[in-house]
């Protein structure tokens, strides 16, 4: 019932963008609403054109598909188990910002796979940045030991301090999110209305804005 | 462990924010809209300079019109593999596809020095006219590849140095191309010289600059 809904929307809408091409591509989705011959990848492709279309109950139903496919390219990557999520979640955002450039004649897997691996690679670059740095950070604490009986103003002072610079290394998004939310205890909708972005981005972007502070602080205290 | 909650909210989110968008146009279509600004530059140029200095060319010393040859079809199978490339799941082997047109290029090119005569109506450019080749080949591959570079934004391209490479490689051998129709110097070593110098400036400067460009796409 769905995939009739969904293929009837990419023709109406997109009939006059879609040249023969596309058309022809149409009677198979059509068709394979009541077949069972359908493979799941020519089930995703339908979807991601009616989701190209603006079928929003397609779209949904392919990002929450989509999310499988997304881990298994980053495990295979060589992506670590805690970080598959932020792998999928940039995964998501990318396929969002890039929908258009799928062809509904080609592999939807094919194309969510590429995008997925390069964000596993970026994952895997950024990590290795981060990791090289953090050891650099331990090397000088070890070498200089703070031989003084700090107090415990000055304890929390750095620690302080090292929250804001690490707040100030998230990306623009996430940082605007914790400041705006975190820091100067705004409401979504105050927020939002500062930052112009809508509250589900800021939601989003605060989640991962605290889950890389997390990360980044485990084990630190 | 996986977070599905997060997840969901996230494709909600993105739900929220759909809207309909107007597919890509397949990378053939694109290319040949790329084309067009070379044509029209083409076009520009015959009507100023006449299609006959350049036939005549041709007409004695074929090899020379075999390296035009080459070089038109670098361009236009350089362009094509950029646009392919610009498309997620697209295999990184379409980055061959100019190589059958750059070896005629080339290998035409070579030729040319290997000749004992002259085309009709050229010399043997001096180093200093060679010079000028190099600032045609540059000063028309900057547009080229700025064009090339604006309409690949809007697509992904998720190898953005390889892409960029072709990119140089499509400017400048489109450039090279346009060169022909005006150019008065015979092959040979100075100037064949200067061109794969052009060339390889064009490419480079693309490699390091237009993967930074395309890669915040």
């Amino acid at each position: 019932m769905s995939q009739t809904l969904t293929a009837t929307g990419f023709m109406g809408l997109d009939s006059g963008l879609s040249r023969g091409m596309s058309l022809v591509r149409t009677v198979p989705v059509e068709s394979a609403a009541a077949s069972i011959s359908e493979t799941p990848d020519q089930r995703r492709a339908a979807w991601m054109a009616a989701a190209q279309a603006g079928d929003r109950r397609a779209y949904e139903k392919l990002l929450a598909d989509s999310v499988a496919l997304i881990r298994a390219a980053a495990r295979r990557q060589g992506v670590a188990q805690d970080h598959l999520d932020d792998v999928v979640q940039e995964t998501l955002i990318t396929v969002h910002r890039v929908r258009h450039t799928y062809d509904p004649t080609r592999s939807y897997d094919a194309w969510l796979t590429a995008i997925a691996n390069r964000r596993a690679i970026d994952a895997l670059r950024s990590r290795g940045r981060r990791d090289s740095r953090e050891l650099h950070d331990e090397f000088a604490l070890d070498s200089h030991p703070d031989t003084d009986d700090a107090s415990a103003a000055t304890e929390s002072g750095q620690r302080a301090q090292r929250l804001r610079e690490a707040i100030a290394e998230l990306p623009p998004g996430q940082r605007e999110a914790v400041e705006q939310l975190g820091l100067r205890e705004r409401s979504l909708s105050e927020a939002a209305e500062i930052t112009g972005r809508n509250t589900g981005a800021l939601k989003v972007n605060l989640h991962r804005a605290l889950k890389a502070l997390r990360e980044r602080f485990h084990g630190e205290s | 462990m996986s977070d599905p909650r997060s997840h969901e909210a996230l494709i909600d989110q993105l739900g929220t924010e759909l809207v309909p968008v107007r597919r890509l146009l397949p990378p053939w279509l694109r290319t040949a809209g790329w084309l067009l600004a070379v044509v029209a530059i083409a076009v520009v140029l015959l009507m100023h300079y006449g299609a006959d200095p350049m036939l005549r060319r041709w007409a004695g010393t074929p090899d020379l019109g075999w390296a035009g040859m080459g070089a038109v079809i670098t361009a236009i199978t350089a362009a094509w593999a950029a646009f392919a490339l610009g498309v997620p799941g697209q295999r990184a082997a379409w980055a061959w596809l100019p190589l059958p047109g750059a070896l005629l290029w080339i290998g035409a090119s070579g030729m040319g020095c290997l000749r004992t005569w002259i085309a009709p109506g050229t010399h043997i450019a001096s180093m200093h006219q060679s010079a000028d080749c190099l600032v045609f080949i540059i000063s028309f591959s900057i547009p080229l590849s700025a064009l090339l570079i604006v309409l690949l934004r809007r697509a992904c391209p998720l190898r953005p140095v390889l892409t960029a490479v072709m990119i140089g490689l499509a400017s400048a051998a489109a450039s090279a191309s346009l060169l022909e129709i005006c150019h008065a110097y015979d092959a040979a070593a100075t100037d064949l010289l200067t061109h794969a110098l052009a060339v390889a400036v064009v490419v480079g400067v693309n490699a390091a600059m237009g993967g930074r460009l395309l890669s915040k796409a």
